[in-house]
């Protein structure tokens, strides 16, 4: 197994892999998403999962919140267990099949990937608000790029095509005043 | 055998393979996204100032690719898309949503997912990114109730399809997001040329035939066209049990399997009166009576609570009856006699609504049940078929007494229960929402 440099070094030693190419990327992806279409009638997503994980831990820290947020109520109300939802294995899956590829592709390592002109802690801050804000928007458009763009986008959902050019239209909109934390 | 398999429609932790395969859907979808390169936020990022496209490249293949197989699957016949989870649309939230999610991506590298991906191979920005998505998921559920009205109905039109917004075959609309994905995949290597300085011609000739196969599939899609309505009813089947009694012995149980013309012949979808009445009194189903006659015969008599859509304007509350209801619902469909009710049915049961019946002898015999007593009502001498068979001194809709019998009065009635209530998918629980 060799090395080329230090930096290049991954957990486990692995030689690090060049990505696929992204048409070959996006078949693959479009046949996992078919499939699962294809099989169970659903599509694939993950951020409906964030939110039923959060649900989770209010009902075990705080039952009484759930009972008065009416969002949560949906989740975790009454009986109902909020990780009893087909997106919660998704979400687990997902985080899995990550790391499984970036195994077998040498691509495990602790770093942080950044535009050159800004420092680590900025961009964790950046990323950590960027969740944030993300996330907010998922659960106000009930789903996110997995459950809306790609899910919706094949099934011809109406909404679903709105949403996507509305993130791509809120990204080109903001990236010129980011720059600096890219370029 | 027709799909989605029915055992893995329904997701609960009663059938833990579901969550197997899920998990394992989850696996190759977290697997895919790292191998295109998304565990990087910069390879994400750059597609906001055009350097790369590898985002809007896998998104709109991905998309494409599922598409065609999606809508060739429906159009042959072996995927029921009424099954097929397709997400409600909100057009308000959706788009302010979608500005927001917009803002979330250029400012923290990353979508929920592609975190994911970026998390578990060891980036921390990945995973500074999914804990912030755990604190926004959170917000939201803690500021929704100020906006709950806006949430759920501002710019609500439930399950759209864009061939139904622009009213074309499912077909065209296929092939037109083929053409305009290959338009954006063209478009987005000549931005990569010129503000990436990327040397297009060391890219893979194999992604012209790629894209040429693509477009011929979408054709054949559209020459292949939508299952018509009655091919669709001939692929129906039911399920039943028998039970034969054994003397000494435990009863044998057999499960039986109909077609849909099968069923009506053997009457297994036709409720008497009694059953029908009794179906408001129990607390298992949520019964919807579809009266399917005339606004006139509807307006002279008809059962307290029922709904008039008339046999001719059927199919446009098809969409509605598929996403709205409750999964318990029990749709009881009634003519005067039955010939309306069971063409009704046909329709209904071809389109893959579930938990439809026919009120035995239709409105008629509901009278001569329930209303026996009322001396108001004077049968009429010969009336034709699927013609009302009484004649009412005046048009009182359900003020009839008959109408809305006293659940005391007929507190006990006999019958053999002919409903069997099928939980399919519940319709609120698909999707991300």
């Amino acid at each position: 197994m060799t090395v080329t440099s230090s930096n290049k070094k991954s957990i486990f030693n692995r030689p690090e892999k060049p990505y696929v190419h992204p048409y070959f990327g996006g078949i693959v992806l479009g046949i996992v998403l078919f499939l699962a279409f294809f099989l169970t009638g659903n599509g694939l997503g993950s951020s409906g999962a964030t939110s039923r994980i959060d649900a989770a831990i209010v009902d075990v820290v705080s039952p009484s919140h759930v009972d008065n947020t009416p969002y949560l109520l949906k989740m975790a109300g009454g009986d109902k267990n909020p990780l009893d939802d087909w997106i919660v294995p998704v979400f687990f899956g997902a985080l899995f099949g990550g790391f499984a590829s970036g195994f077998f592709n040498g691509r495990l390592k602790f770093m942080t990937t950044k535009g050159p002109n800004i420092s680590n802690r900025t961009r964790w801050l950046m990323a950590f608000l960027g969740g944030v804000i993300f996330l907010y928007g998922a659960r106000m458009a009930r789903g996110c790029t997995s459950g809306q763009a790609l899910s919706g986008g094949a099934t011809l959902a109406a909404g679903s095509w709105a949403i996507m050019f509305a993130i791509f239209g809120g990204a080109y909109a903001t990236a010129y005043f980011v720059r600096k934390f890219w370029l | 055998m027709n799909f989605p398999l029915p055992s893995l429609v329904t997701v609960s932790a009663s059938n833990p393979w579901t969550y197997v395969l899920f998990a394992v859907i989850g696996f190759a979808f977290g697997f895919t996204l790292e191998m295109s390169g998304f565990g990087d936020s910069r390879k994400l990022a750059a597609q906001f100032y055009f350097t790369e496209m590898t985002v809007l490249k896998v998104m709109f293949t991905a998309i494409t690719v599922a598409m065609v197989l999606l809508f060739g699957a429906v159009g042959l016949g072996i995927l029921d898309f009424s099954q097929v989870w397709v997400n409600p649309t909100y057009l308000a939230s959706g788009i302010l949503g979608g500005l927001i999610m917009g803002v979330g991506f250029i400012v923290g590298g990353f979508c929920p997912t592609t975190s994911l991906a970026s998390a578990s191979t060891g980036k921390i920005d990945g995973m500074l990114f999914m804990f912030g998505g755990f604190v926004g998921a959170f917000l939201f559920g803690e500021t929704e109730k100020y906006f709950d009205g806006w949430y759920t109905n501002a710019g609500y039109y439930g399950r759209l399809t864009l061939d139904q917004v622009f009213g074309i075959p499912v077909g065209a609309v296929v092939v037109i997001v083929i053409l305009m994905a290959l338009f954006m995949f063209w478009g987005g290597e000549q931005l990569e040329r010129i503000f990436g300085k990327k040397d297009l011609s060391k890219e893979p000739k194999l992604r012209v035939a790629g894209a040429m196969t693509l477009f011929a599939a979408a054709v054949a899609v559209l020459a292949i066209g939508s299952p018509s309505l009655e091919d669709k009813y001939n692929k129906v089947e039911f399920t039943r049990t028998e039970t034969i009694p054994q003397l000494n012995a435990d009863p044998i149980v057999n499960t039986l399997t109909y077609t849909a013309d099968e069923m009506l012949e053997n009457r297994l979808v036709f409720i008497t009166p009694a059953e029908a009445f009794k179906a408001k009194y129990n607390q298992a189903m949520n019964p919807v009576y579809l009266d399917v006659r005339s606004e006139a015969d509807y307006n002279l008599y008809h059962i307290e609570d029922a709904v008039n859509v008339p046999l001719e304007h059927l199919t446009e509350v098809v969409p509605v009856l598929l996403s709205e209801p409750p999964a318990n619902t029990v749709i009881i469909l009634m003519s005067n006699d039955e010939t309306a009710a069971i063409s009704a049915w046909k329709t209904l049961v071809g389109s893959s609504v579930s938990n439809v019946y026919i009120l035995e002898g239709g409105v008629n015999n509901w009278i001569a049940f329930f209303g026996k007593d009322d001396e108001t009502l004077q049968s009429a001498p010969k009336p034709g078929d699927d013609q009302l068979g009484y004649i009412f001194p005046a048009a009182l809709g359900s003020r009839y007494e008959s109408c809305d019998p006293s659940p005391i009065e007929y507190e006990k009635l006999e019958f053999e229960a002919k409903i069997k209530l099928q939980l399919k998918r519940d319709k609120s629980g698909g999707g991300c929402g």
